[in-house]
Parts: structure tokens; sequence; C-alpha cells
């Protein structure tokens, strides 16, 4: 079986501190650490086990700048067989839209049974580019997967619904699944696993080897016309509780007797 | 807002999804006719919450529209849309709306923003406001001017509208055929595995969040809701490593929760966390990032890391 997942290099916002530079309304990336993002590397340890348990084959693909190799390397660490990265200048600031053309061209014809992406990413949390590409590629798709087989050239896949609910559909390969996060527990990748793919290739291409002009890639092919991030109002919102940990404390407790009735 | 918006009615096990209303409300809060699109077998029970607030129902209904499915969704709700030349369409940024919108946008060419918990009318286009990086941030954009724009709003961002005002205009169409394709097949609605314990009856949840750092920790949180004879409940995070079971995860797609005391630890507040606690009458957020979202939420916080917290709180009761 021959499995596709896309990968994309993002900021950890989890843990740091984020800042927008308040004239362009753009993040403050200088001291940010980058990383795959999160639902991809549920998406990445579903295709590994798919090919350790059937066999097959797994390319991980990514878009993104040249600092975005680190994650094809980490894909190929986790157990992944090849990698490819759209790289060009052109690409940056393109849509969903726009990412899932390019995709499209890379992959189109080259055999993929099982296509895997992550259900959204960690920034932008635009949850598009996977069923963009299921409708470019003409594939069928599903969503929100928290559960994935594969019996007999079918997909059966899991949805996670909402209030504690699922779903069971049921796909034809070739097709298209979201993952969403919690549906495995992704393995450790050390320093000495990505280490020991440093020789693996990772096959460039830029828009002219995909067939595309950089007029037909880029933010100029965006439906969106301004963007820019903000940060909350501060100071709205909560009674910050202030004074020393022990003080702090005691209040808190005071009111949790108090309105829990305790 | 003189232009027309169209409603994806979502809905399931006989019941109308309140998302649905949502974003009734977020399209009359605009100023638009709206529209809800009910696409189903059977509208008995379904359509009843939307009569009298909305102006226009479409009813689309054929057997092959019991259960959500994009494919017989899409070929109904495309024609529906050349019919009507909607200036929005809105649904819910739910498990349909994810999983439709993205197919619609795509197929007909639409803009698409997802996530939204704000939407203004400005000069012909559409600006939102979306929360990006966990929550952390927002992004605003500008879509179009386009002579339709999709949506998908974050559900609990907008309110229903009010009941009975409006009278409604039903039309119903029933299609000979949905589409000519069927690869996609719905088998069967589960319910999540539960444990014996249920966080929606907890008169006190104390809650724990990314920041709790490791299975081994859970113990220490486990401790102090003992103490306060609390239920110990966490975000999705927790849930994901598999530190606490699926069932003690609060949110949308776990469960929503109304105690009367919801104590935070190390959850930074994300859209889809804080839509399943609008219901706790008394919010407090610890967590040691003062810039985290829950603190917009709740009703008390204390900047602090939450080991020190457990350790004092142990001894206050």
């Amino acid at each position: 079986m021959k499995i596709l997942v896309l990968v994309k290099n993002v900021p950890e916002a989890a843990e740091a501190d984020l800042e927008v530079d308040s004239k362009s309304g753009t993040l403050e990336t200088g001291d940010l650490v980058y990383s795959i993002n999160e639902w991809d590397n549920y998406a990445l340890e579903e295709a590994v086990r798919l090919k350790e348990s059937r066999g097959g084959e797994v390319t991980v693909l990514t878009l993104g700048d040249e600092e975005a190799e680190d994650v094809l390397r980490r894909g190929l660490a986790m157990g992944a067989d090849r990698a490819v990265h759209l790289l060009d200048e052109a690409f940056e600031g393109s849509d969903p839209r726009t990412v899932a053309k390019a995709v499209a061209r890379a992959v189109q014809g080259q055999g993929f049974d099982l296509i895997l992406a992550g259900v959204q990413s960690s920034d932008l949390a635009q949850a598009q580019t996977g069923v963009l590409l299921a409708q470019e590629l003409d594939l069928p798709f599903a969503t929100l997967a928290v559960g994935l087989e594969i019996r007999e050239g079918r997909a059966e896949v899991t949805r996670e619904l909402e209030a504690n609910t699922l779903e069971r559909v049921e796909l034809p390969l070739p097709a298209l699944v979201t993952i969403q996060s919690g549906i495995n527990q992704p393995r450790y990748v050390s320093i000495m696993g990505i280490r020991k793919v440093r020789r693996m290739t990772v096959d460039l291409r830029d828009c002219r080897a995909l067939g595309l002009t950089e007029e037909e890639v880029g933010p100029g092919c965006s439906f969106v016309q301004e963007r820019r991030l903000l940060q909350p109002p501060a100071g709205q919102g909560a009674t910050m509780l202030e004074g020393s940990l022990p003080e702090a404390c005691r209040t808190l407790a005071g009111i949790i007797k108090d309105r829990g009735g305790l | 807002m003189s232009r027309k918006v169209l409603v994806v009615a979502e809905h399931r096990a006989g019941a109308l999804a309140e998302s649905t209303l949502e974003a009734a409300g977020a399209g009359l809060g605009l100023g638009g006719e709206v529209t809800a699109a009910l696409l189903a077998a059977d509208p008995a029970g379904l359509e009843g919450p939307l009569l009298g607030r909305v102006p226009r129902l479409e009813k689309i209904i054929h057997p092959g529209l019991a259960e959500y499915n994009p494919e017989a969704f899409l070929e109904p709700l495309s024609r529906l849309i050349q019919d009507l030349s909607p200036g929005l369409v809105l649904m819910a940024h739910t498990s349909q709306g994810m999983d439709l919108a993205p197919a619609l946008a795509g197929r007909l060419g639409l803009p698409l923003a997802t996530g939204c918990t704000r939407v203004e009318e400005k000069e012909g286009a559409f600006l939102v406001g979306r929360p990006v990086y966990g929550g952390k941030l927002t992004e605003e954009l500008k879509l179009g001017p386009h002579p339709t724009v999709v949506l998908t709003l974050q559900t609990g961002a907008f309110a229903p509208p009010p009941e009975g005002p409006v009278e409604t205009r039903v039309r119903e169409t029933v299609p000979e055929a949905l589409s000519p394709r069927h690869l996609r097949r719905f088998v069967e609605r589960l319910a999540a595995a539960r444990d014996e314990v249920d966080i929606t009856a907890a008169d006190i949840l104390v809650s724990v969040g990314r920041g709790i750092g490791s299975a081994e920790n859970i113990e220490r949180a486990q401790a102090l809701a003992d103490r306060l004879g609390a239920t110990l409940a966490c975000s999705r995070p927790v849930a994901d490593a598999g530190w606490l079971p699926k069932s003690r995860q609060v949110g949308t797609s776990g469960q929503s929760v109304r105690p009367k005391v919801y104590l935070a630890l190390g959850i930074s507040g994300a859209f889809q966390h804080l839509a399943g606690i609008g219901g706790a009458q008394t919010v407090i957020a610890v967590n040691k990032d003062p810039k985290a979202p829950i603190f917009q939420e709740a009703d008390y916080g204390l900047v602090a890391d939450l080991f020190q917290v457990l350790d004092q709180l142990a001894e206050a009761f």
C-alpha cells in the first residue's frame, strides 16, 4: 500500500510567549521553536503503523520554506521511506486552496492508495487543506478520524462527532482521511534517529516542476484581501488574585468553599 | 445588509443542533434575509426550532439524507446556492461543517473562513475574527468582495435568535437523485466509551490541562479533588495523551459541564474547551502564562505554578 502523509512545520505555541508586531499584524517568529504540527504527527504515526502491519511505502510531503525540511527528516526518522519538499519563495503566503492545488500537482498519478493529513494545524487551525486536496484529486474523504482500519480495499474510519459521539464511515481506496489528535500515541523520535536519515534524499519541487507559474500561487491568488493577527486585550475577564502564593491560595480556597457550597 | 444568508442545518438522531440556531442568529444579526437549508430523510421534529426564527426554510427531503454524508449533501446544496445566490453561506464549525464547508467551497470555488467567532460586513466584503494558535491570538481576515462567501462558526460564539417573531415560509423539494457518486458510506453512530465517573453530574470539577505535564502528576490533582469531594476532569491534550480517559474530557467533542465551581489547572483555554464550560457558575483558572486565553473567560484567575497551588490548596482544606 502506498501512503502519502502531509506535514507542516509550525511554531510551538502551547508553551510559548507569542508576540505580534502591531504594525504589520504578523507574529514575531524570532524566538519561536518550530516543529511538526501536532495533528500531522498523529497522521504520520498512523501511516507508519499501517506500513508496519501491512507492508508498503510511506511518503511524507510538505510545502514550506527551507527550515521545513526538518519535519521531513523527522518523518523519515519515524519510518517514512521518501520525502517530497515543495519549496519555492513564490509559495509564501499561499492559502489552503493554493497549497492543495500545488500538492495535487505533485501527487497526481503517483498511485497513492491512502492520503493522510492532520485535521488542522496548530497555528492557523483552518482545517481546509486536506479536504480541498480530496476535491482537487476527486477522492472520497473523511475528516476527524479517531480510528482507521484498512480492510479489503476500504478505509473504515471512525469520526469524532460532538458530545462524546462517534460515527463509522467507509471509503473505497484510494481515499483521503484527516487525522484527529489522540488517535494513537506517536513514537518518540530521537536526535540519533534523525541523524541516521541524514543521507536520505529529499525530492525538491518548485513551481515550475509542478507546472505552475508564480502568478498561480502565493497570496495574490487568495480570496483573503487583508490578514492580521491581534493579541487579545489585556486586563479583561477574570479578577486576578494578587499577593503571595499562600495568601492567594487561601483566598482561592475561600472562593471554592463559598461557591462550591462546602 | 440586504443580501441573503443561507444557513446549512445540522441534525443528528432526530434533533436539530443548537449550533444551527446560533448560525441563524449570526445571519440575522448581520441583517441578512436568512434561509435555513434542512437536508433530511424525515424533517418531522427537526424543523420546529427553526419555525418562527428564520424567514425561510428550504426542506430537501430524500432517504439518502438520513445521516450526514458530504457526497449526498453537496449536489442539492450546490443547486440551492445557485438558485438563491446568497451573499453568505453559514454552517457550524462542527464535525459536519468541518467536513462539508471545504468540500463545498472547493467544489464551487468560493472563499472560505473557518472557526469564526466574529463576523461583520464591510464595504461588500466580510471581516471575520477567528481564534488561532490555540486561542492565544485572534486572526482577522477580510474576505471578498465575492458574490458568495462561506463561513463556519465556532459553537457557542453566537446567540440563537429569539423564538416566534417571524413567519417562516417553507418550501419542500424532493430530488429524484442526490449524487451520481456513492463512495463514502455511513455505517453507524456510536457512543464513546464511558467510565463510571460522570463529569456532568459534579458540583465541583478539578480539571487539568497540558500543564499537568505527565501521567504521574494526575495523582496529585486527584488527591486535591478527593479532599474537595470534587470530580477530576481534563482538557483535550490530557485525554489525547491517554493520561485520563476520554470520558473525562470537557469541551465540544467531549462533554459540556455545568458545575458550581470549575477549577482549571494548567488549561490554556482553546475555544473548543471554553465552549464546554459556558454553563459553569464560577470558573477559576490557574496558569503560569498570564496571557493564557482562559483568563479572558474565568471569573477568578491566578498566575502561578499549578504544582505549588496544588500543595497550598491541599493545606487549606
